[in-house]
């Protein structure tokens, strides 16, 4: 993997008024970056912002605050439709609810073609239903699935239409949001090493959002764990998972129940406490070990590096 | 211990314009009392289905119990009347639904929604209905519960709704809990405390548990025993540490491997191909052989019956015949059954 920068989101912040006195700030001052060919995971509880961090990269959302810059240009700001399309070129999403994010009065060529016809990529009738063809079969569909409707599909399938409608305009980031989370456990796996191998064969480069850990761990290089619109901890899949540091990311690991009644006997769980930091103190960003960012007052980060000096790799 | 709930060979069936789907196709399993068992399977797989039809909820028509007996307590309640039905439902038999943001009254106070049964069943009078309330939201940890009952469903988040949900079955101490899938719309942290919540509570009361879910992880915490279900049918049934630790069905072995283990390095998951088979027209023979990789032209004939592997453990292969050959499960299955036992010996501080 390389250490190229894909994605730099600087300082993002993305606020919501919900009455004349009150803001939600749903994303508040978010800093990270994605390296090209890599798969990020963004994990946390519903309502930390791990959503509305995907929608604002993806400028479905206009950002209030801060910056992402995609291939060192920014994508929010000013930007004549030029511009804009060949951001949404490069960038695509698959969304959660494979059963919500399809028009149910389109046929299936037309949702995957669309993006096709916008970016004028396919000329003729004959080129464009063999590009759908050709997409329907990289998603593990038959082409003569291309004349149905969406409501004859399965979840499973459909998940696969909308992975197939990312991929057509041969973007080289995609951010998928919970693309599994309304599927069965057997489909989960399908869809998944769906998407390992497509990112093989394509280099894609993922933002992959969910709440189920172990899935995230499996597919993702690196993650990112979000509590209330901040990032409190990023690194590694596996150095997370060993060496977690800040307690909201271990209360969220104990949390998950494991196929391992053994294990499962004898786990304890352990519950976050956000009053336990010293709030006289505005909490930094900060790198204990390499790669290894977590969120902490100085002091605290004094007790990491102390404590995660002597654990080896 | 005598069984609490005995189902014996219960087929339901939906009668729609596309003809008759056969949701449940002979199921037979009991549930003793302070028990939990646990009903797995994908979503169509009939194991909802199972479950309201023992508390009658199905709605009728277009559905029916074709034939099977229901034998809650000796009482055969698949022949009860919807009168009779309703003096069990809440009381005797309590059901916790999925989603706590629709098996609420949204127009009904929170304080109302849980004394209605107790009104209802108990004969209580208000007072001393409005004093169990209180024990009730107390015991699901709910605080405040003076001003809370006030209040209406709109104003908990999710995991408080689904502690109310659970306080309103257990209103009337029943003796027979059904969970369908409690947690699956909530988060780890919340689906964390609602499972131990209802554990303690279960071992204060002593009621039976049947927990419907598809995550294997909430099934290895609190089942005693699992059921598996496919195609309306159970294809095995076991402890738990049959089931984890000793599966015998190819369907079992497939959804073990189609989840990653938290220390698996594996490229690829083990994902089952295929997706379940449509009921209107279930397949001849096993259900699951289009999808299973060791599947043999009996399974294409013939619909295998249980086969006893132990005392407590069942699986309706026909891998388990004398005659068949010896298949032994993937390797990511072995492996993966194989890194178990080892993680749970390591320290646990390791994953931590």
């Amino acid at each position: 993997m390389s250490q190229e920068k894909l994605v730099e989101i600087k300082n993002l912040k993305q606020h919501f008024k919900t009455g004349r006195n009150s803001v939600v700030k749903a994303v508040d001052g978010l800093n990270f970056s994605i390296y090209k060919g890599e798969t990020f995971g963004l994990v946390g509880e519903s309502g930390c912002g791990k959503s509305t961090t995907g929608r604002s990269i993806i400028r479905l959302y206009n950002a209030t605050d801060g910056e992402v810059l995609f291939n060192g240009e920014n994508v929010h700001g000013k930007k004549n439709r030029e511009q804009l399309k060949k951001f949404n070129r490069e960038m695509q999403m698959i969304f959660q609810d494979p059963y919500a994010s399809l028009n149910p009065r389109m046929k299936v060529v037309d949702i995957i073609a669309e993006g096709m016809d916008i970016h004028g990529l396919e000329g003729d009738v004959k080129a464009r239903k063999a590009k759908v063809e050709e997409l329907l079969e990289t998603v593990g569909l038959n082409k003569e699935h291309a004349n149905r409707y969406p409501h004859e599909f399965s979840g499973g399938q459909r998940q696969r239409i909308g992975i197939a409608r990312a991929l057509a305009v041969d973007p080289s980031f995609i951010i998928a949001d919970e693309p599994i989370s309304a599927l069965d456990v057997s489909i989960q796996a399908q869809v998944v090493n769906l998407l390992k191998q497509l990112q093989e064969e394509k280099g894609l480069t993922y933002l992959f959002i969910a709440h189920d850990l172990s899935m995230v761990k499996y597919i993702s290089d690196r993650i990112g764990v979000m509590y209330f619109g901040k990032m409190v901890e990023l690194a590694d899949a596996d150095e997370l998972y060993k060496n977690p540091m800040h307690p909201y990311t271990q209360s969220l690991l104990s949390a998950i129940p494991l196929p391992d009644p053994i294990y499962e006997r004898s786990r304890e769980r352990f519950t976050y406490d956000p009053n336990d930091h010293d709030t006289s103190e505005e909490p930094e960003f900060r790198e204990v070990r390499p790669d290894h960012w977590v969120l902490c007052t100085t002091k605290e980060f004094e007790n990491y590096q102390r404590e995660y000096s002597t654990v080896t790799e | 211990m005598d069984n609490l709930l005995e189902v014996k060979n219960m087929h339901v069936s939906f009668d729609t314009y596309g003809g008759e789907v056969q949701a449940v196709r002979g199921v037979n399993f009991s549930v003793k009392k302070g028990e939990t068992l646990a009903i797995v399977g994908e979503s169509g797989s009939g194991k909802s289905v199972t479950t309201k039809a023992l508390m009658k909820l199905i709605p009728m028509p277009p559905g029916r119990i074709k034939e099977g007996e229901i034998l809650f307590e000796g009482r055969d309640l698949a022949k009860l009347s919807e009168k009779e039905m309703q003096k069990i439902r809440g009381k005797d038999i309590s059901m916790i639904f999925q989603d706590p943001m629709t098996s609420l009254n949204p127009t009904m106070k929170v304080g109302n929604q849980i004394m209605e049964g107790l009104i209802k069943h108990q004969k209580m009078n208000k007072a001393q209905a409005k004093k169990r309330v209180m024990e009730l939201l107390e015991l699901v940890g709910i605080p405040d519960a003076e001003s809370r009952i006030k209040q209406y469903p709109h104003q908990f988040s999710g995991g408080m709704r689904q502690r109310v949900v659970v306080a309103i079955a257990l209103a009337c101490n029943p003796k027979l809990l059904i969970a369908d899938e409690p947690t699956t719309a909530l988060d780890v942290t919340i689906q964390a405390q609602i499972i131990e919540l209802m554990k303690d509570i279960q071992k204060k009361t002593d009621s039976a548990t049947i927990f419907i879910t598809h995550d294997l992880g909430v099934v290895a915490n609190v089942a005693d025993r699992v059921a598996v279900m496919y195609a309306g049918k159970i294809v095995e049934i076991g402890t738990v540490d049959d089931i984890f630790y000793n599966p015998k069905h190819p369907y079992t072995w497939g959804l073990l491997g189609s989840m990653p283990s938290l220390d698996s390095e594996d490229a690829e998951l083990y994902a089952i191909p295929g997706s379940p088979p449509d009921l209107l027209n279930p397949p001849k023979g096993d259900a699951f052989a289009p999808r299973n990789e060791f599947a043999m032209q009996i399974d294409k004939e013939q619909d295998p019956p249980l086969f006893k592997v132990s005392d407590t453990h069942y699986a309706a292969t026909w891998l388990l015949h004398e005659h068949a050959p010896d298949i032994d499960p993937p390797e990511a299955i072995k492996k993966r059954v194989a890194g178990m036992a080892t993680s749970s010996n390591s320290e646990k501080g390791d994953r931590l």
